[in-house]
């Protein structure tokens, strides 16, 4: 394969233009002028190699659309969504009607099964208050669902892809767990509040945005965080400098409520409530200054002594939203990472810490890193890695420049990076609906089809994120499970996914299998199969003359049912995959397909 | 039987591919194992959603249990009454629903243990079950469950299995407590782990993979194959339920079924897992019939029935339940019962010191319960887990399986021969 450089310098020449209009990105253009000049990838891979991994993958035609426009301006267009019209999204996301909710309405509208069964007079309970049991539980998930199809049919449909693909990189990063107690009324708030406002803006304001957001704040336990008892918290505070002979009404009710809650946080032993340090670990350790981040123990304390009284409003109280506690925080003077934090202040003692930690030289480098790691290869070159850091603090922090100076880098487009990284099952399955040209489905099943191929969305239950790297997305049970799903394809039994969906499958079903196989290995696979694999789909024993039928793929029946939204897949009947169909499906069950 | 060594290629040559250390730690496990032999297995149930310890291991002998639960205590035991506790000691006794189990505990196979659980104050089905699946209660930060890290430290050991079903977890995702570095195979069902591709498609499949580069996706490929292969030449479907057993038809008894089926083919499983659900009673509960009972019945017909289909191979077999805590030991005002603390549970197999209720009981005057309100922990479980895995699978140095805890020297319950 040659690597023709001259139409990549005209490019980079009519992107420095447009970058120029746009105002901020100014300062990193010289750097990416300079870099486009030596890529090594031909034109047809660059436009591959951007549609893998600045969307989720091609669709029909779409290489040639990229070229069309040009890769650099492109990039530049999907670094900047909001220029980019997107309403066949915008109509399929019409029919869905709990993503505006606030937690409280979803609460009403759908209580959890506790509260309907308690609802109950006392006795034993009978077959039909068990089905009604059960029947509640199903009900007070239904919105999940919603969620997750509405996650799946974005990342289908929508034209700003690279802000989808940054929504998953950034929802994984702060990753929450839909199965801890309540939290699920919180999800679409979540991501649609504290996430995807923010995939493209500062660091800082993403970082505070999940800090406030009540899904978080329950997810980490830092709702239950209060001061420890001895500690002089800042209702105490308050309350001496009104003169401090006697409590105000309004100190003393809050005290009740600290007392209230110590109860909740510890029931039946009010004496020794006190710091949670769960989210101030994650804060340092995954969400910004990374493991060898340089943060002490002691660090750590002190970070949760500092977001104490942190919580929200109860959203049974029809309360939405982050609450401070100025009762809970404790009010003593801490140190942060060498920093002081003077006694006597409320909740700029969190926001200080957020400050500290969003500039902090270590948070550039592990936010730079992962980036690359999702963008570029499991194993990014440091010198890449350290260019990113250096725009994230040069930027303060602004995720835009950091995510450009990685896509616009000569790194990025590599003949290392090319094809270089695993698909996540999400990544699979949504690539293989847009392989084909499918559309989203407006139930939840694709999102469960990605569940049973190992990555429930919102289902991670440790606070580290779903893997970056490949090799936990391959292994026997995974790539078993994905080979099967290219044979449900093919015999049409993944909706949105169908083989005969793809626009060329009626043009190309009588035609000799040779060029079959040339179109699907150029479709799907981007026209680079191995010889082996070529020679594979070429072959051709008929596969009419099996005689083992085809099989339910999928048995998506959750078992934890205490902690997951569940539902029962029904399998339409199915036909034998056969001809155009077989080579569709053993395409996308190929290794080719597995990466990106 | 012949095992295959999966990924044939040294570590050199996958550093040089640049595959990331994970993969090469797992791929070293595999390359460095020898055969197998016919092992011990141990096989953990999880009953997800806190199960009522006090109404499953029922102390009949204690007069505060029936004023803490008018409504929901089992009845002391009558022999002639199936509606009553199922006597053990004298004071223990088994739910009525469980009496399929208490056949074992008098043939000195199992024995439950009580007042056993973590240490963690926390009364959160996710904390909870997260603790006791990574191991580290109150410690979040734990990346990998505490099955998966006796399978990495173990990982070089003579006795263990180079096959890819040494860990098997029959659910539909990876469970917390194997999942990590090590390799695990997660089946939903054992029917269901083929390609499910008419024949000519498969073998082609397969030659995609075999063929070809020696990469992360292609090795992964070649190692499903295997197992794939391994598991149709062992045919564990063959074996059909032997002795009588009958298995319910629930998913719970299915997997059961499973595990005894792959026990028995000799594929080299050393760990399995499934998981069931529906403790979480906080609403009619029921006594000796109800809700909880129904469960139980399920629950103790499965592992009734996996002990009898495999017989004599119960000797090198160890059953060991558990739940992420117990429950309040009043009951509450809905006929059910709220989140609690300590719990219980079961230990079944040739191995274990059976006929007898291990554990120190705290009692359930209202000094003695936990906060007021629990029952107290006096075992912390992983003082079970580690005579288990020391004594059963015969693991060596723990302290990488439960950090800051395996150090401390203590005498173990003694549950096991």
């Amino acid at each position: 394969m040659r690597f023709p450089i001259s139409s990549v310098l005209v490019a980079a020449g009519a992107f420095a233009g447009t970058a120029c209009a746009s105002g901020p990105a100014v300062q990193s253009r010289p750097e990416v002028a300079a870099q486009g000049s030596v890529r090594e990838l031909s034109a047809d891979a660059q436009a591959l190699h951007v549609l893998n991994r600045l969307a989720f993958g091609a669709r029909p035609n779409e290489v040639e659309r990229v070229k069309a426009v040009g890769v650099d301006r492109w990039m530049e267009q999907q670094l900047h969504p909001s220029r980019v019209p997107d309403a066949t999204l915008e109509r399929s996301l019409a029919s869905y009607s709990t993503l505006d909710k606030q937690a409280s309405e979803l609460l009403q509208a759908y209580p959890p099964p506790g509260l309907v069964a308690a609802a109950r007079t006392a006795g034993p309970e009978s077959a039909a208050d068990s089905v009604r049991r059960q029947q509640a539980a199903r009900a007070s998930r239904r919105f999940v669902g919603e969620l997750l199809s509405a996650r799946v049919a974005r990342a289908v449909e929508s034209e700003r892809q690279l802000q989808e693909v940054m929504t998953d990189f950034w929802l994984n990063h702060f990753s929450v767990f839909v199965g801890k107690n309540q939290l699920r009324y919180y999800l679409p708030e979540y991501e649609r509040d504290a996430i995807r406002p923010h995939v493209f803006g500062k660091f800082r304001e993403l970082l505070g945005a999940v800090a406030h957001s009540p899904a978080m704040l329950v997810y980490l336990d830092n709702a239950q965080s209060v001061a420890d008892s001895g500690r002089e918290t800042q209702g105490q505070r308050t309350v001496a400098r009104r003169g401090g002979r006697t409590r105000s009404r309004p100190a003393a009710r809050r005290m009740q409520e600290l007392q209230a809650q110590r109860a909740r946080v510890a029931p039946g032993n009010a004496r020794s409530p006190g710091i949670n340090e769960n989210y101030a670990r994650e804060l340092l350790e995954l969400h910004t200054l990374g493991v060898d981040g340089g943060y002490s123990q002691q660090d750590v304390i002190e970070v949760a002594r500092a977001l104490t009284g942190w919580s929200i409003q109860p959203p049974r109280l029809g309360g939405d939203g982050f609450r401070f506690n100025a009762f809970a925080h404790d009010a003593e003077p801490k140190t942060v990472l060498g920093v002081h934090l003077a006694g006597g202040r409320g909740i700029e003692d969190g926001e200080q810490v957020l400050d500290i930690l969003a500039r902090h030289p270590s948070t550039a480098q592990h936010i730079a890193r992962k980036l690359a790691v999702r963008l570029v290869s499991d194993t990014p070159p440091q010198s890449l890695v350290d260019r990113a850091a250096a725009t994230f603090r040069r930027t303060d922090g602004d995720i835009r420049e950091v995510v450009r100076t990685i896509v616009f880098s000569p790194e990025f487009h590599s003949r290392d990076a090319y094809r270089a990284k695993v698909k996540s099952s999400f990544e699979f399955v949504v690539s293989a609906v847009r392989a084909l040209g499918g559309r989203a489905d407006s139930t939840p099943l694709t999102s469960l089809i990605i569940s049973r191929l190992g990555q429930t969305l919102y289902g991670h239950q440790a606070p580290d994120g779903w893997p970056e790297v490949g090799d936990a997305w391959m292994n026997t049970g995974a790539i078993l499970n994905r080979i099967n799903f290219g044979m449900t394809v093919a015999s049409n039994r993944v909706p949105g996914a169908r083989a005969t969906s793809w626009p060329r499958y009626e043009a190309l079903r009588e035609a000799p299998r040779e060029q079959q196989v040339e179109e699907v290995v150029d479709a799907l696979l981007g026209g680079q199969a191995s010889p082996e694999t070529r020679d594979i789909l070429r072959s051709g024993v008929n596969p009419l003359a099996s005689r083992e039928g085809p099989q339910p793929a999928f048995d998506m029946v959750d078992p934890d049912e205490d902690a997951t939204p569940r539902a029962r897949v029904r399998r339409p009947a199915a036909a034998s995959p056969a001809g155009l169909a077989q080579i569709i499906g053993l395409a996308l069950g190929s290794p080719e397909f597995q990466r990106r | 039987m012949q095992r295959r060594v999966f990924v044939k290629s040294g570590a050199l040559a996958l550093v040089t591919l640049g595959l990331s250390p994970s993969f090469l730690r797992r791929t070293v496990f595999a390359s460095s194992l020898p055969a197998a032999r016919k092992g011990k297995v141990l096989v953990c149930l999880f009953q997800r959603g806190a199960a009522d310890a006090l109404n499953v291991v029922v102390p009949h002998g204690e007069q505060a249990y029936y004023a803490l639960r008018p409504n929901i205590a089992i009845p002391r035991p009558r022999a002639s009454d199936t509606g009553t506790a199922v006597d053990l000691d004298g004071f223990f006794g088994l739910h009525p629903s469980l009496s399929p189990l208490a056949r074992y505990y008098r043939d000195g196979i199992m024995a439950p243990v009580h007042a056993v659980g973590s240490p963690s104050a926390t009364r959160s089905h996710f904390d909870a079950q997260d603790y006791l699946e990574s191991g580290t209660p109150d410690l979040k930060s734990t990346r990998a469950g505490w099955l998966n890290r006796y399978l990495a430290v173990s990982g070089t050991c003579e006795a263990c299995s180079a096959s890819p079903f040494r860990a098997v977890a029959m659910t539909a995702q990876t469970p917390r407590i194997l999942d990590g570095p090590a390799p695990a195979v997660v089946i939903s069902s054992l029917g269901a782990f083929s390609v499910r591709a008419p024949d000519a498609s498969a073998d082609r499949l397969e030659a995609m993979y075999r063929t070809g580069t020696t990469d992360l996706v292609h090795a992964s490929g070649k190692e499903m194959f295997d197992a794939v292969r391994m598991l149709k030449s062992a045919n564990p479907l063959k074996y059909g339920a032997a002795n009588g057993a009958d298995y319910p038809r629930s998913q719970f008894g299915q997997r059961l079924k499973d595990i005894a089926q792959l026990i028995k083919s000799d594929v080299g499983m050393e760990l399995a897992f499934a998981d069931v659900g529906g403790w979480d009673t906080h609403v009619n509960q029921g006594g000796a019939s109800g809700q909880l009972a129904g469960r139980l019945r399920d629950f103790a017909d499965s592992i009734d029935a996996f002990v009898t289909d495999l017989g004599d191979r119960m000797d090198d077999v160890l059953v060991m339940t558990m739940s992420e805590f117990g429950r309040m030991a009043r009951q509450n005002g809905t006929g059910g019962t709220d989140h609690g603390h300590a719990g219980s549970m079961f230990l079944l197999g040739g191995g274990v010191r059976g006929g007898k209720v291990h554990g120190r009981w705290p009692g359930l005057e209202r000094e003695q319960l936990y906060e007021g309100r629990d029952l107290a922990l006096t075992t912390d479980f992983r003082t079970v887990f580690s005579e288990v895995l020391t004594t059963h699978l015969g693991a060596g140095d723990l302290s990488q399986v439960f950090p800051g805890f395996a150090a401390i020297p203590r005498a173990g319950l003694g549950l096991l021969r």
